[in-house]
């Protein structure tokens, strides 16, 4: 992206002559600007030229049908595939499915409760993660115990004005942002203690720390997710029986933690260890250090790191389709089996993948952004 | 050492350890409680009883009378064959939009960055089920197959590759064709006199292929005969479709793993060697990508783990890997879900230790060149 990073490879620059006036009578102006950007970016050399050509004649060759398909021709109008007469997308299925495909099976009369949870989501998370919030550790707190108490009220239901509403009901993105949600809340505590523990100088402490962290992270997600489906159940007493999405919640938070462990380490490696010397020497305790000290400047270090993982982790939650739950994608597989829709894999799973992309995109891009923030603060202190 | 923990830390460990062995034990009780009231018995021996059902792609050869133990051996090779191809084809397509990332050419530049942050940024299940469903699912019946060149040919029913028939008795020269093969990096490595023997020993890969060239009898190309094709080689396209989408995703992060990599090499190692005289393609694989392999190395395998892990999402396609059949169809058939379970966890830790264990071999290795 950067001009910076571009010195190096593919297409060699231009040798012997410099870059610029290649062509006599410079013309003024914003189109010479607008020329100079397109020889230097463009046209710098004979191989670049060629590679420009190229990529032009690929994407004039795979843009334009794509435009065709999901723009220009496409569908929107209408209640039936009938309504999609076009050689384009059919939109209408989305937007018929759209309650499905956002909510699952949830009661479409209770319908407003999932979204006033979402708001409650959004208004909580912004505190969290402006620059300038004062008290952001408050906020946080507030995000991992209150909101989940007064969201989990709203879903559930339960409670006089609230119907119930259990969790088979459940589905849709929602559910997608709701495991992500809870196994983010309950993984960071977790993957927080095991970080410590890795680090800790008490061998037993270590040893089950290193144990724990290298079995989940050596095992593949699926067989995690199936073994809550399959085995979890051995492992109960007779009659007892905790509910599907629970069991695959728990093992989940396990899986994860492992490797909140890991990015949290990286953070702790980065605290320097004059910090906690000198910590220890005003005469705190241990716990003190690390709760007060050492976490907080590590936490900070790891921001990025962490919400990379709840991006991982929101791409993963598409796997509990396989042990049936009804996600998002676990959705749209039932909804373009329907017979009166068949035929509309595409646009279902090219809907999927823009949702997702949204999603994860805009969290990416504020990790990155963090992370700048953070690197130009440290390169401005030292 | 910044500070010894307390006598109290101490004794404390020995009761946390205390702690998890009375947790694992209460659970083993339960386990060996719930066995008992279903009158199950754990134990391997299943895997000596005939598996009575059919597996749709296999390596090795396959009847309806053979045993659980070899679905766990097919089931393996076939996840070892995906992981393997999808291991070449992503490093190879990893390094090309690396290297595309750092083109200064602005639109290279910015359709590699596109396609990387599609990818890295959409579920990996969604990918997959795409190629699947929406792509390989929706490709002509045999009749109108698309033609790849060689002689491949594309449909429904999946890859149909051209296949070489060895003429008799020429097993001893494709013998001979892999022993050169194999011999060909320890070749490279003997000395002569001062130097190593280096690039030169590639052209014992030229006398492998003519060994191998000289057994074939004739190569055997796939062709429409009646509804379907004939001759040649079928690749399923569960395989395709898992082998797609497993490179594709990994090529994303690879990608940037090679473009860190070579950021992080000093600019003064690309003027030094633009100073010598080399250009572009020289400058970045006889200067460049050398030096950044040491940084790219342990990134590299922990996609490569990454890879081996997610070959289980065949499952999600119906590819007979060891989620889908042996943890899936041997589970359910043979009613051993501990056992099963038990088998394909340790067979995946087996190969992350494994792994890991190379790595630091790799890396002490690497190490010591370096000084």
């Amino acid at each position: 992206m950067e001009a910076g990073s571009s010195t190096v490879v593919a297409g060699t620059r231009m040798r012997g002559t410099g870059s610029g006036n290649l062509v006599p009578g410079k013309v003024e102006g914003t189109l010479g600007r607008i020329l100079d950007w397109l020889r230097r970016n463009l046209f710098s050399s004979v191989t670049n030229t060629v590679l420009t050509l190229v990529v032009l004649v690929v994407l004039a060759w795979a843009v334009p049908p794509f435009v065709e398909w999901a723009l220009t021709d496409a569908t929107v109008s209408g209640n039936a595939k009938s309504a999609c007469t076009g050689d384009g997308a059919c939109w209408t299925f989305i937007r018929i499915r759209f309650p499905q495909f956002f909510y699952g099976h949830y009661p479409s009369d209770e319908i407003w409760r999932v979204n006033l949870a979402g708001l409650l989501l959004a208004a909580f998370s912004v505190p969290v993660m402006r620059d300038n919030t004062r008290r952001r550790g408050f906020w946080l707190l507030m995000l991992m115990t209150a909101f989940p108490v007064l969201a989990g009220l709203l879903l559930v239901g339960g409670v006089p004005g609230l119907a119930y509403v259990d969790t088979s009901q459940w589905g849709g993105l929602m559910l997608d942002v709701l495991i992500a949600f809870v196994v983010v809340a309950g993984s960071l505590p977790f993957g927080i203690i095991l970080a410590l523990g890795r680090r800790s100088q008490l061998p037993v402490v270590r040893t089950l720390s290193v144990g724990f962290i290298e079995l989940w992270r050596a095992m593949p997600l699926l067989t995690v997710i199936t073994m809550s489906a399959v085995m979890l159940p051995l492992f109960l007493p007779e009659g007892v029986h905790i509910d599907r999405l629970i069991r695959a919640l728990v093992v989940l938070v396990l899986f994860n933690a492992a490797y909140m462990a890991e990015t949290v380490r990286g953070g702790l490696q980065g605290v320097e260890a004059g910090q906690e010397e000198a910590a220890y020497s005003v005469g705190l305790k241990w716990w003190q250090v690390q709760a007060f000290i050492v976490l907080p400047q590590a936490l900070r270090h790891v921001m990025p790191g962490i919400v990379n993982n709840v991006v991982d982790l929101f791409k993963d939650t598409t796997l509990v389709t396989i042990i049936g739950l009804f996600d998002i994608l676990g959705a749209v597989n039932q909804a373009i089996k329907d017979p009166a829709w068949l035929g509309l894999a595409h646009e279902g799973y090219v809907f999927t993948m823009v949702v997702f992309f949204a999603c994860c995109f805009a969290m990416s891009s504020y990790a990155r952004r963090m992370e700048r923030r953070l690197n130009r603060h440290r390169t401005g202190r030292h | 050492m910044v500070r010894r923990p307390s006598r109290r830390a101490y004794i404390g460990q020995w009761v946390l350890l205390a702690g998890v062995v009375a947790f694992g034990w209460l659970l083993a009780d339960m386990v060996a409680g719930n066995y008992a009231r279903k009158n199950l018995h754990f134990g391997f021996g299943f895997l000596a009883d005939q598996a009575h059902f059919d597996l749709p792609f296999h390596l090795i050869s396959w009847n309806l009378f053979d045993t659980y133990g070899r679905v766990l051996l097919v089931c393996l090779l076939n996840t070892v064959l995906v992981a393997a191809m999808a291991i070449v084809t992503a490093t190879v397509l990893g390094l090309l939009v690396g290297v595309m990332r750092l083109s200064v050419n602005w639109l290279v530049r910015n359709i590699a960055l596109a396609f990387i942050e599609f990818v890295r940024n959409t579920p990996q299940l969604v990918q997959l089920i795409f190629w699947y469903v929406g792509v390989l699912q929706t490709l002509p019946s045999p009749r109108q197959s698309i033609t790849l060149p060689g002689g491949v040919l594309l449909n429904i029913r999946g890859l149909f590759v051209p296949d070489a028939v060895m003429r008799e008795g020429s097993g001893l020269l494709s013998w001979l064709a892999l022993a050169v093969l194999i011999a060909t990096p320890f070749v490279w490595r003997v000395k002569i006199g001062s130097s190593r023997v280096g690039a030169k020993a590639l052209f014992l890969l030229l006398l492998a292929l003519v060994l191998f060239a000289a057994g074939v009898d004739h190569v055997e190309y796939p062709v429409l005969q009646g509804f379907n094709l004939a001759g040649g080689t079928q690749v399923p396209p569960e395989l395709v479709a898992l082998w797609i989408g497993l490179s594709i995703y990994a090529t994303a992060f690879i990608a940037e793993i090679v473009r860190g990599s070579i950021e992080a090499i000093p600019k003064g190692q690309h003027e030094a060697a633009q100073a010598l005289g080399l250009k572009g393609l020289q400058r970045l694989f006889l200067v460049v990508l050398p030096q950044a392999l040491r940084i790219m190395v342990p990134q590299l395998t922990s996609q490569y783990l990454n890879i081996i892990k997610s070959t289980t999402l065949g499952a999600a396609v119906g590819y007979s890997e060891l989620m889908q059949i042996f943890a899936g169809t041997v589970m359910q058939q043979a009613a051993k879900e501990a056992e099963t379970m038990a088998i394909v966890m340790a067979i995946f830790v087996g190969i992350n230790l494994a792994t890991s264990a190379l790595m630091n071999w790799y890396n002490r290795r690497v190490a010591l060149v370096e000084r």
